[in-house]
């Protein structure tokens, strides 16, 4: 099973400079994990000492929060869209 | 002169230079502008202050600008009225509006928070500006940009108030409506930030354009006489203004501009849409997002990036929150303007209403002081309470018919009319 994943600038670090990269997983937190093993640093700069999301990074699959699914074991299917979102100002 | 030293994570306080990144590569905390207080203790008094243009400049060294100000010279410095009738109204003893809804040029608490960042905008040398918004930070951007000569994209939800629309539209930047809630906007113009290299002002701009926010709480102190007011009612979308408003307070008692204790902040929010009060009565640090479902479009922002800041301040400050319904915000709309004159969007109507609550909670002692934010300006969002005003009464041009229409109004069942605007005071 693999997804796309769009990284954000702060990030782009530890991806090479990639924009998007493809990652293995059925759920948010095993891509995660294959991005951690392929990139790695890069789980700590998403999630906190427990391993859950911090506060201030917001990820969406497909365009919805994964706040609104099941937070890191929301399922994912061949071809989905992860992205990586820091938290922005109001307007 | 600036008196900056740098950006610093807000989170784990990793330091970084002035440039416009907003969130630390280590942790996505946001950055926050660091200040040398003891330079600007020593060059800045309230006589300095007083002999400047009343605009939100004149508290410059505690903005982060390196040179001249460039953009928002006639913005800020927006009256606080002494609301007698509306703290009779209330309940109260000493009631005070801060009435951003006449901020120039585009009659919101945006005009502040602009200025700092396209001034900033232009110091780091960008040409095009942008912003995501739920409309009035769209009007600003897009005017302040017309003036200083800025290309403009703005990123707006594809249902706004006509007032919002039009209102950024004639200042003539790209408009971009986005299908979806200011969330999905937001999320969107996070990943053209990083891809088109524009400023945005409340992305990659960011950690500039929320000290704009503080001028707010200057003037407060300023025009109560360099003294703060015990308490404060704020709303809270992202949740910008109401943690700069505490900062403001904080760096004027830290450079001696004024001194007494730390006042007390509230947050409002719609009943549609209110993910931090939520978590402020559930005495949760996590705030859950939201889908915000509430006329008050301006604060409908379900996911607040600075929610988490908002029930820290207002938990050390001894504060509180409650949310208004939309009912409530608007009869808050119609009690404000029939009081004191002030004709508010529905975001000011929703402090105004939850002021009412905290007062009636006691929370809000009523022989203590209060300021109530009014961020954000009536006639930009007609459709709120356009089914709730009294239609005019249409007659021909005659004397009789008006004599005929004026018996009809003084009759019993028409004094309600009449008396209406006396009826509050």
């Amino acid at each position: 099973m693999s997804v796309q994943v769009r990284i954000p600038t702060p990030l782009r670090r530890f991806t090479g400079g990639s924009e998007e990269v493809a990652a293995a997983g059925t759920t948010v937190g095993s891509v995660i994990d294959d991005l951690e093993r392929q990139y790695a640093g890069i789980k700590e700069r998403l999630c906190d000492n427990e391993g859950q999301v911090r506060r201030f990074v917001n990820i969406y699959v497909n365009g919805d929060d994964i706040r609104f699914l099941n937070n890191l074991d929301s399922e994912l299917k061949d071809g989905d869209e992860l992205s990586i979102v820091p938290a922005i100002a109001g307007g | 002169m600036g008196y900056v030293i740098g950006l610093q994570c807000r989170e784990c306080g990793a330091d970084y230079p002035q440039a416009a990144v907003h969130v630390c590569e280590e942790c996505f905390g946001p950055l926050e502008v660091q200040y040398d207080y003891d330079a600007i203790r020593a060059v800045l008094d309230r006589d300095t202050i007083a002999a400047r243009p009343l605009n939100l400049w004149r508290y410059r060294e505690l903005l982060p600008v390196d040179g001249e100000p460039t953009v928002g010279l006639h913005s800020g410095f927006t009256p606080l009225v002494r609301a007698d009738r509306l703290a009779r109204a209330l309940g109260a003893r000493e009631v005070w509006v801060k009435d951003d809804s006449v901020n120039h040029p585009t009659f919101s608490y945006k005009d502040r928070v602009v200025p700092v960042a396209l001034s900033k905008a232009i110091e780091l040398g960008f040409q095009t500006v942008s912003c995501a918004s739920t409309g009035n930070l769209a009007n600003s951007v897009s005017a302040h940009a017309a003036r200083a000569g800025l290309a403009c994209f703005i990123f707006i939800p594809d249902d706004l108030e006509q007032g919002k629309v039009l209102g950024s539209a004639i200042y003539g930047p790209q408009t971009v409506g986005i299908r979806g809630n200011y969330d999905d906007v937001n999320r969107l113009c996070s990943e053209i930030a990083d891809k088109y290299g524009w400023a945005f002002v409340n992305i990659n701009i960011r950690p500039f354009y929320t000290e704009g926010a503080k001028t707010y709480g200057f003037e407060i102190a300023e025009q109560l006489g360099w003294r703060l007011p015990q308490h404060v009612v704020v709303p809270t979308a992202g949740g910008t203004i109401l943690p700069k408003v505490d900062k403001a307070f904080d760096e004027l008692r830290r450079i001696g501009l004024v001194d007494g204790p730390r006042p007390k902040i509230y947050t409002a929010q719609a009943a549609g849409c209110a993910p931090v009060v939520r978590a402020l009565h559930a005495g949760s640090d996590t705030i859950e997002p939201v889908k915000p479902d509430t006329i008050a479009k301006s604060i409908a922002i379900g996911n607040p990036a600075d929610g988490y800041y908002v029930l820290q301040t207002i938990r050390e400050s001894g504060g509180w929150g409650e949310s208004a319904t939309d009912a409530e915000i608007v009869e808050a709309i119609h009690l404000l303007a029939r009081t004191e004159g002030i004709f508010t969007e529905p975001a000011g109507g929703t402090t105004v209403a939850v002021t009412k609550k905290l007062i009636e909670q006691g929370r809000i002692a009523a022989d203590e002081s209060v300021v109530i934010c009014v961020t954000g300006n009536g006639y930009k969002t007609l459709e709120a309470v356009a089914a709730t005003v009294a239609k005019p009464a249409i007659i021909d041009p005659r004397l009789r018919d008006f004599d005929e229409l004026y018996e009809r109004l003084h009759s019993p069942g028409g004094q309600e009319m009449v008396g209406s605007n006396a009826a509050a005071g």
